[in-house]
């Protein structure tokens, strides 16, 4: 005679035991005793499942009489005895389990829990996925042709009935897009006029040329990274911010309401939005080509070249057409960054994770876009020969 | 699967005073409920039905008073008292609130993988079974987006039972359902406090389910800050003496008031 007992944390109550012995007739029985609930019968069920695999071909009696108290848990081991397949004659049968919890044990069928559970609806081969992406790749091109199409009527329209746009949510937007931006695009302007300046200073030291680092620094931040990294800057916080915002919009059906009121979604919330970033993300630039200039300057008084000197060396260097060239993008980026976050947003589908998926592409494909644009601008501005 | 009957109410609210910011709603408020029966709260729109219910679960603290799930107060308890509190009451929030990226049965095995140390295969069993009583043992590979509003309530009533609870609070678990779905729940709550013994206090507005499945009900009103009638939902439609309690159970209009 072998015996098991396991201990129920917190539970008042014997715990959960378990003893076999022969009966008579040759059958094997388990006598169960004590409190069988999910906490205690762990090492109950796991001993009572090897005595059952230990006698195949032998008649199992649960001798259930000793259960002062049976929980969802218990009934569950119960079942589990009940619908182990087992070759006639060697049945399983509970006996001596109080009636109130006999009756609870009759509402289950061993059989029907004996098959395995109800897999998961299919999951579609690797073909099939393949064949869905690019489906959805077609669906997704489609939807941003059919985007840009209606933003670009979209922002017509307002320019055409500046009245109908909605300035008030435009100025708030651009609180949020350039006022409340300011702090972070100057401290990593700052920095990176802090980085340029040393990288170049030191190697240029030992031609006796550090005061060309200002040509450098002027014309690198003038023309392409003062735009650049503030655009990246203003996609990974604004747009964002629209995605997360649209696509909550949409998951509490508010998108829906806007569309029965008879209100374009697109110029209600993409046209306002379109313009804030194309009012800010121009001036958050000048911002950062300041800062990012004038921190190379106090970085360069390290290296004895005194701020007027080194501001005049910028002034000399770069012209107004670099600061055109640098310029004539940031409205671009701007409708590239506000754009493709409204568009994520607007795509977002239902659930709890579907925001920060809309999110994370709109910051994704916003840095991608960006860069993309800005390297056609550079081909554009070499052939130009600007 | 209750522990033995005992004539002590199991849950019991003493003198709770419950609000937000200025903004009082509850006002001494105290009441029992009988072990094994459906209790139900009532109440119009504001009433502090839910508010209520926040605190007797302990999402919300109340600024006075106190809330006896089975002997403990589950005010001001915490750690390991406030959680042996929570193990005894399973909660059904008026959405579902399943988890959307996990499927029905992983949702109700949730509870026992965190409490138990039983193995994967006995916990999917357990979790099988809760489904079978709530009749989606065939669903519980899908996710909880991919079955119906009223299927996910019974679902998550599945889960509420994960662990075994001597209470289950249900809030509104009628509300968005159509007529057939509704009967099918209420069904359902009184089959499970039949065959379980299983105490329900049960948020709700709906007329049918309350005569359908209420043992007893509390209503609690606006301008009174609390309770207003207590007992059997017939007896109260047929012979309140508060008007506002008849009306509410005969679904009429209040009368317009005399002017001033």
């Amino acid at each position: 005679m072998s015996a098991a007992a396991a201990a129920a944390p917190g539970v008042a109550g014997a715990a959960a035991r378990l003893a076999t012995k022969d009966a008579a007739d040759g059958s094997l029985v388990l006598v169960f005793a004590g409190r069988l609930d999910a906490y205690s019968i762990g090492g109950v069920w796991a001993q009572a499942r090897a005595a059952l695999a230990a006698a195949p071909q032998r008649r199992v009696v649960v001798d259930a009489a000793g259960v002062d108290y049976c929980d969802g848990g218990g009934l569950a081991m119960l079942i589990d005895l009940l619908r182990q397949p087992r070759p006639d004659g060697a049945a399983v049968a509970v006996r001596g389990l109080r009636p109130e919890f006999r009756a609870l044990l009759d509402q289950f069928d061993p059989a029907v829990l004996a098959a395995p559970a109800a897999a998961s609806p299919a999951r579609a081969n690797a073909i099939e996925e393949i064949g869905r992406a690019a489906a959805t790749l077609g669906r997704d091109l489609r939807t941003l042709i059919a985007f840009i199409g209606e933003t670009a009527a979209a922002l017509g329209y307002a320019i055409a009935h500046p009245y109908r746009v909605r300035w008030k949510d435009v100025w708030y937007t651009c609180e949020q897009v350039g006022a409340d931006a300011l702090p972070i695009v100057a401290l990593i302007s700052f920095l990176f006029g802090v980085i340029l300046a040393f990288e170049a200073a030191v190697p240029m030291r030992r031609f006796g040329a550090e005061l060309f680092v200002a040509d450098l620094i002027g014309l690198a931040v003038v023309r392409e990274l003062g735009p650049l990294v503030t655009a990246i800057l203003i996609a990974g916080r604004s747009g964002a911010a629209f995605a997360a915002e649209i696509g909550t919009m949409k998951v509490n059906e508010e998108l829906n309401a806007l569309t029965t009121m008879g209100l374009d979604p697109v110029r209600f919330l993409v046209v306002t939005r379109i313009l804030a970033a194309v009012l800010m993300v121009p001036l958050l630039s000048v911002f950062a080509n300041l800062i990012a200039v004038s921190s190379g300057g106090l970085t360069m008084l390290s290296f004895n070249i005194p701020f007027v000197t080194y501001m005049h060396e910028v002034a000399s260097s770069v012209d107004l057409t670099d600061v055109l060239a640098g310029m004539v993008k940031t409205p671009v980026f701007a409708i590239l960054i506000a754009g493709i976050g409204c568009l994520r947003g607007l795509q977002t589908q239902t659930g709890a994770s579907a925001v920060g998926i809309s999110a994370t592409r709109a910051v994704v494909s916003g840095i991608v876009l960006l860069v993309a644009a800005d390297g056609i601008f550079a081909v554009i501005f070499y052939i130009l020969d600007i | 699967m209750s522990a033995a009957p005992s004539s002590a109410p199991i849950v019991r609210v003493e003198g709770l005073t419950a609000g937000y910011g200025s903004n009082l709603i509850l006002r001494e408020v105290s009441f029992a409920v009988n072990r094994g029966e459906v209790f139900m709260i009532l109440g119009g729109s504001g009433s502090g039905k839910s508010t209520l219910l926040k605190v007797m679960i302990g999402l919300n603290e109340p600024r006075a008073g106190h809330v006896f799930i089975d002997g403990d107060d589950i005010v001001g308890a915490w750690g390991e008292a406030r959680a042996a509190i929570l193990k005894k009451f399973g909660v059904m929030y008026q959405s579902g609130a399943l988890f959307g990226s996990m499927t029905l049965l992983e949702n109700v095995r949730l509870p026992l993988e965190e409490y138990t140390a039983l193995p994967l295969p006995a916990m999917d069993l357990i979790a099988r079974m809760k489904l079978e009583l709530v009749g989606l043992e065939t669903l519980c590979g899908h996710m909880p987006s991919e079955i119906s509003g009223g299927q996910q309530k019974r679902a998550a009533i599945a889960r509420a039972m994960a662990l075994d609870p001597n209470i289950l609070f249900l809030d509104e678990p009628s509300a968005g359902l159509d007529p057939i779905t509704s009967a099918e729940l209420d069904a359902l709550i009184r089959r499970l406090a039949g065959s379980l013994g299983v105490t329900f206090v049960i948020v709700s507005h709906e007329l049918a389910s309350i005569y359908a499945i209420a043992d007893r009900v509390i209503m609690l009103d606006r301008q009174a800050q609390g309770i207003i009638a207590e007992g059997d939902p017939r007896s109260l439609r047929d012979g309140s003496d508060n008007a506002q309690v008849r009306r509410f159970f005969r679904r009429e209009v209040e009368p317009a008031t005399e002017a001033a």
